[in-house]
């Protein structure tokens, strides 16, 4: 235990800064989780594989000479149609099964992304350089890198793009009217296949984003996945679906917990902590939900 | 009844048929020296594993074409049967049984890693067979009273110990206050140990002391401490993630500190992934092209490298050099021992005193190398931002002054 963070304010805001920053980008990656687990009923666990493909294509785009920044815009488009292709192979068989059917799938699916990767990219950590330099603040006892900040206002642009996409377009209205009701979505004439796969897509997409500015932000790596579908999962189970301020809030709240959590237990204890803040949501909404069955009864 | 016996005479003859067979693909075949090798050629170590099967099959042909090994008066060739490990400690176990027990080798090379090597000695220690090791520092390794296991590189609690002996040196004798950050694995925390003996007898004080995780990506809390704290050495351990996160946030975050030491720079590309803001960070390497080590096969390391490059297409990490030598190492002990008796070969193994192109190896009752010391090179860019790994420490091989204190940020 180090109370240090306690003991020099600075580091508490440098911390929270971090922390904001941080979770805005695992916000934006736990929106895609929501939106089609919201719409098709399917947890993604390869959420995180899809992020480091994204990555991937940021960094090969930086390896060519392209300022990776580009990347969110060219990530995204490849990664739409790899989400889409994804659904036509595997997912819509198993869009209709229960909840257990899908996660065995996308496990198996991220088990084969990370194999993938691993043969196509190598295993080498790779990162790509932004050239961007530093903000300081207060007199420099708080540093932030610019490209942090540049992933969270990417982020939330993209967020804000995605809510007047879904409320004003036809995609958009249907996505939602799916989510609330599939059949009867269908029965008024909406091609729900087509939405599903343009959900997945969509999803893919996000995550694309998210990849490549954790390739500018941090390191990409083929077996570096699972971490953030657990955190974007955690986030979801907090914010419920279809909550985008919500998952937006959570998002941040878990990336301040996570940061005092690497100031407070040590680094090594980071990831662990998100594991057991996880199970304890887990538990607590379990507890929360026998007691309204009781009350029901 | 009369069915039954015929498959039991079927099966019987099979089973002369595959013992015969196996017998027949053992260690010595006509004028060929079978070696077993589980290696990391697919998983998390795929590209480490690729650099040791390289290095392996570089020094097998440079071997094979200069005269091959010589044993009672006959020239024998070395051969090696590969194995993908998967990155899998559990796999490499089972490779090596499999080497050992079905393809009846009797002659190993080490996996690629610590913890592969981990996996493995226990079962060539069982079988009696020696194992010539070339990617295994970890010290547990060499504590376990091992006969047959044999490494040609420096243990891992010698990594940086040389850094932190050169912070003091530099400080007038006195000691240093030391910040560091390590991975939670076997190797990163044998270096730890390393720097902690190195602290208590330089009377140097450890005032940060952080693990970082197997997922490592922002080391951002460390290095605020660090800010904070004003260490006059940050030493990081954490494989190519480590030293690439640490030298990334180090630059975004303008962090200043006199002497930042690590590991596996080499293997991170460090310079080539971030180029000037690698600038001044200190290296441990278990082997440096311009050290001036010769021997008969490859000359030495600045031949080694062009040869190596010209083979392979790019410049030869010391995971590759070391590989390498333990093939000189194993023709070597054939000659001494001139035999091929387990035991004799691993007498004459324990006996080896040589100098390769990737240093002297001599090996200690516990099978590590103690004749090769670690060096450290510095990363230094000119103005075009083209950057080079130059050897500054031990004193004797060093090609460059080490530059020391670190610039400050505001005046780089």
């Amino acid at each position: 235990m180090d109370f240090m963070v306690f003991q020099y304010p600075m580091i508490s805001v440098q911390a929270c800064l971090d922390g904001v920053l941080l979770g805005i980008l695992f916000a934006l990656i736990a929106y895609g989780m929501a939106l089609q687990w919201g719409v098709m009923n399917i947890i993604n666990i390869a959420q995180g594989d899809l992020v480091i493909l994204g990555g991937y294509i940021a960094y090969f785009m930086y390896l060519y000479g392209i300022h990776p920044a580009w990347g969110v815009i060219v990530a995204p488009i490849i990664m739409y149609f790899v989400g889409v292709g994804l659904y036509k192979l595997v997912i819509n068989k198993v869009v209709d099964r229960d909840l257990f059917i899908s996660i065995l799938a996308t496990f198996g699916i991220s088990i084969l992304f990370m194999q993938l990767m691993n043969f196509a990219f190598g295993a080498d950590v790779v990162l790509a350089n932004s050239g961007y330099g530093t903000t300081f603040l207060f007199e420099s006892a708080v540093v932030l890198p610019n490209s942090k900040i540049f992933s969270a206002f990417i982020s939330i642009l993209f967020a804000i793009c995605l809510v007047i996409y879904m409320k004003k377009s036809k995609l958009g209205r249907a996505i939602r009217a799916t989510a609330q009701n599939a059949r009867a979505a269908k029965i008024l004439g909406v091609d729900t296949e087509k939405v599903y796969a343009a959900t997945f897509g969509i999803n893919a997409a996000l995550c694309g984003v998210a990849g490549a500015l954790i390739s500018i932000t941090f390191t990409i790596h083929p077996y570096m996945g699972l971490p953030y579908t657990i955190r974007s999962f955690m986030i979801v189970i907090v914010a419920g679906l279809g909550n985008l301020p919500g998952v937006a809030l959570s998002g941040m709240g878990l990336g301040v917990f996570e940061e005092f959590a690497d100031y407070i237990l040590g680094t090594e204890f980071r990831i662990g902590a998100v594991f057991l803040l996880l199970v304890l949501i887990l538990v607590y909404r379990r507890f929360k939900l026998s007691r309204k069955r009781e009350y029901l009864k | 009844m009369k069915i039954n016996k015929i498959i039991l005479s079927f099966i019987s003859a099979l089973a002369l048929l595959l013992s015969t067979s196996v017998t027949s693909f053992a260690k010595v075949v006509g004028d060929k020296i079978i070696l077993g090798s589980a290696i990391s050629l697919t998983g998390k170590y795929s590209s480490n594993g690729v650099h040791t099967q390289n290095g392996y099959n570089m020094a097998v042909d440079r071997i094979n074409s200069m005269g091959g090994v010589k044993v009672g008066g006959k020239t024998y060739k070395f051969e090696i049967i590969y194995y993908d490990d998967e990155s899998n400690p559990k796999r490499a176990a089972q490779l090596a049984e499999r080497l050992i027990s079905q393809d009846g080798v009797e002659f190993m090379l080490g996996p690629y890693s610590s913890g592969l090597t981990k996996a493995i000695a226990p079962v060539t220690e069982k079988y009696g067979v020696p194992m010539v090791e070339a990617n295994g520092a970890s010290r547990s390794l060499f504590t376990k009273g091992y006969k047959y296991l044999f490494a040609v590189l420096a243990p891992a609690n010698l990594y940086l110990d040389v850094a932190i002996r050169t912070a003091v040196e530099l400080n007038g004798g006195k000691g240093v206050r030391i910040a560091q950050a390590f991975e939670q694995d076997a190797f990163s925390q044998d270096v730890r140990l390393g720097i902690l003996d190195a602290a208590k007898e330089t009377g140097s004080e450890i005032i940060i002391d952080d693990k970082l995780p197997k997922e490592l990506n922002d080391m951002a809390a460390t290095l605020v401490k660090v800010k904070q704290m004003k260490p006059d050495v940050l030493v990081v351990s954490g494989h190519t993630k480590g030293a690439l996160t640490a030298v990334r946030q180090i630059a975004e975050m303008k962090v200043d500190v006199p002497m930042l030491a690590m590991t596996h720079c080499d293997a991170a590309k460090l310079s080539k992934q971030h180029g000037k803001n690698s600038q001044y960070a200190l290296c441990a390497s278990q082997w440096h092209k311009t050290l001036t080590y010769k021997d008969d096969f490859f000359k030495d390391g600045m031949t080694y490298a062009a040869d190596f490059t010209k083979e392979f297409g790019y410049d030869p990490p010391y995971q590759a050099a070391e590989s390498s030598a333990a093939l000189l190492v194993f023709k070597d002990a054939f000659e001494r021992a001139n035999s091929f008796d387990q035991k004799k070969v691993r007498d004459a193994l324990a006996a080896t005193n040589m100098q390769t192109f990737y240093g002297n190896i001599k090996f200690a009752p516990g099978g590590q190398n103690v004749d090769k010391p670690m060096v450290l090179f510095q990363v230094m860019c000119d103005g075009d931002g083209k950057c080079e790994n130059k050897v500054v420490a031990p004193l004797k091989w060093a090609s460059a002054d080490l530059i020391h204190p670190i610039p400050k940020w505001s005046k780089r």
